[in-house]
């Protein structure tokens, strides 16, 4: 009988404990596709985060290092610049990354570390139960600002690959989005860019991913990955913010 | 290797290249500037790395991604920046990973001033930041002392798996002095088989974490940690004592303090007063023993600090209420004099009132 689908071995055989229709889990798949499929997860570090992706550490199957509240870059420097051949990454909300963790991130870039970063993008702090985020769009109703994101109060959603982007240090900064096969596909593209370019050792990459977040959006699976269509594209173009040379135009 | 003449930053930074440190993430605060500035000049050249973090925050994380490489790797700060680094330092105690972290302190509270202080033993000696540890704290008085702590602090780093934090103050890190290193740099290795550096063949994914969701099993990760707490209280409590075998009064100080009130009790044994001395240089754990040995006949103890009185409470522990205990205390930067200390002893004799700031 034929194989048509397996399971990666870049995961453990353990069930994740993300909510159904979330795809904190889809992009778990991807990063583990592109380690096993580049065959380095066992040279590979990864650094989980603070959020709902905090136990990573315990679905990806390469050696992990909890970090602090928005400190994974800072702790994913530690870690490759005493081992510059192995292959180290982050995985992160937009609450740690784009708000906490902003200046760490900002300053991993600027040194053109080589490191690459998942940033999860769901507009919302999923584990403290769906507060603003960053990243909330304008209107957007969550537990802190319960009649929608005013600009004249809480500012306008960050944009973190068009401010990466500016970083002479990036190598390379992508946007791409988990809600539809498409552009799962392409994601995947993306991420495995994002190793190549830490392989040829180019400096940062970082991929955003606009994720789902059904459970504090208050809406179905369908529903939420619609919404990140209706509502999260507009703001958060998907495409290419820097290109690293590696195997040529993305 | 002869005598060399070198500041207390630098002989820090030269201390910690002799006992293997290669990785070192800093920023910059006076007063221990000079410490950032000789690891970047010399770490590359020892075959380490040196990197400017662009905060203290994000070096002492930086130190904690190194740490589970398991190289040996250390920062260094002054009080405002030492702050700031409580947040990685309560993770490294949870994710036990051994580091060196230095502290050379300066007045506060707040931005303070650039100028010697001991107000940071309750933040370094009591936890400082969240969760229920602490942190092995040497506290070295001399140029010359500080060569063996730091080679010290990274064999108890490795052997508990803990963070470990020297105390200096600005006195200590500015003055020169000159030191003799050992010939031969003595580095201990242990085998470190809990590290994330990729599993290449080494076995199934480790993970460096201090995150447990389940109650019953994070109370058993807390219960091994105070084990290895006890055991550290158990066997590296360090002081070093002068006069004490006769003495009625005891002059107790560390660091810089403790050479000005060496000074204050030898004149106030010259004057027939039987003073001694004792010097604590593990600040945690506090040690207990020459308590012990003399509380029980002890006319008085005299805890002298730069704060208004922070490790007097550990003294009054110790002695648990079987003598007197005063305190004298400077702050702000100001360094008690050899007179200020001596004329307190004199009081502490006569049993009379100490100062406002006493007891
Ligand atoms: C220093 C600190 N502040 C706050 C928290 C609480 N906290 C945990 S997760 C989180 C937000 C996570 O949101 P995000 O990064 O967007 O990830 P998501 O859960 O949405 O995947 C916060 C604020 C914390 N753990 N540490
Ligand atoms: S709370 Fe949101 S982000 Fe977190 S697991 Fe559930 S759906 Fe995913």
């Amino acid at each position: 009988m034929k194989t048509v689908f397996e399971k990666t071995s870049g995961l453990k055989d353990t069930p994740t404990h993300y909510c159904p229709g979330c795809t904190h889990g889809i992009i778990h798949r991807l990063v583990a596709e592109v380690l096993e499929e580049m065959d380095i997860l066992e040279d590979t570090v990864g650094v989980a985060s603070v959020g709902c992706s905090v136990l990573s550490y315990d679905y990806f199957n390469c050696d992990m290092t909890q970090a602090a509240h928005g400190r994974a870059p800072a702790v994913a420097t530690g870690i490759k610049r005493v081992l510059p051949d192995r292959f180290v990454f982050t995985y992160q909300g937009d609450g740690d990354l784009a708000s906490i963790g902003i200046g760490e991130a900002i300053h991993a870039a600027a040194r053109g570390e080589n490191i690459t970063i998942i940033f999860v993008n769901n507009a919302i702090y999923g584990m403290t139960g769906g507060q603003m985020a960053p990243t909330t769009l304008i209107g957007q109703k969550t537990a802190t600002s319960p009649d929608g994101r005013n600009a004249a109060l809480q500012g306008m959603p960050i944009k973190v690959a068009e401010l990466m982007a500016t970083l002479d240090g990036a190598a390379h900064i992508e946007r791409v989005s988990a809600h539809d096969v498409p552009n799962i596909i392409k994601a995947k593209k993306a991420i495995r860019k994002a190793f190549e370019t830490q392989k040829a050792g180019l400096g940062f990459s970082l991929i955003e991913v606009l994720s789902s977040c059904p459970t504090n959006w208050g809406l179905s699976p369908t529903e939420s990955l619609e919404w990140i269509k209706e509502n999260m594209l507009p703001i958060f173009p998907l495409g290419v913010y820097k290109n690293s040379s590696v195997g040529g135009k993305a | 290797m002869g005598k060399l003449l070198m500041k207390g930053n630098e002989v820090i930074a030269e201390a910690a290249v002799h006992a293997g440190c290669k990785y070192f993430f800093g920023y910059p605060i006076t007063p221990q500037s000079e410490l950032v500035a000789y690891m970047a000049r010399r770490l590359p050249e020892a075959g380490g790395l040196f990197l400017q973090a662009e905060s203290e925050i994000a070096a002492i994380n930086m130190v904690y991604g190194a740490a589970g490489t398991g190289v040996r790797v250390m920062t260094s700060s002054s009080s405002p920046g030492f702050s700031l680094k409580q947040e990685g330092i309560s993770y490294l105690a949870g994710a036990e990973l051994p580091a060196l972290i230095v502290n050379i302190a300066r007045g506060g509270p707040g931005l303070g001033n650039i100028q010697p202080a001991q107000s940071d033993y309750f933040q370094v000696t009591k936890g400082g930041g969240h969760g229920d540890y602490n942190i092995p704290v040497l506290a070295p008085a001399t140029l010359q002392e500080i060569i063996d702590l730091i080679r010290e602090a990274f064999e108890i780093a490795d052997r508990y798996r803990t963070p470990v934090i020297l105390l200096g103050d600005g006195m200590l890190g500015q003055m020169m002095e000159a030191v003799e290193f050992p010939e031969k740099p003595a580095v201990k290795e242990t085998h470190k088989e809990w590290t994330t550096t990729g599993t290449r063949g080494d076995g199934a994914p480790r993970v460096i974490t201090s995150l447990d969701l389940n109650a019953e099993s994070l109370e058993q990760r807390n219960e091994h940690l105070q084990r290895k707490f006890a055991s550290i209280r158990q066997n590296e409590a360090r002081f070093e004592t002068l006069y004490c075998e006769d003495a009625d009064y005891f002059v107790v100080a560390y660091g810089t303090v403790a050479r000005i009130a060496v000074n204050a009790v030898k004149k106030a044994r010259k004057d027939g007063v039987k003073a001694g001395l004792i010097r604590p240089i593990t600040l945690w754990p506090f040690p207990l023993q020459p308590f012990i040995d003399t509380r029980d006949r002890a006319k008085g103890y005299l805890a002298v600090e730069m704060s208004a009185g922070q490790m007097v409470d550990d003294v009054r522990l110790s002695v648990n209420g079987r003598a007197a205990v005063s305190f004298f205390g400077r702050t702000g930067g100001v360094v008690p004099t050899q007179e200020e200390i001596y004329e307190q002893l004199i009081i502490t004799a006569g049993g009379g009132d100490v100062n406002e700031n006493g007891i």
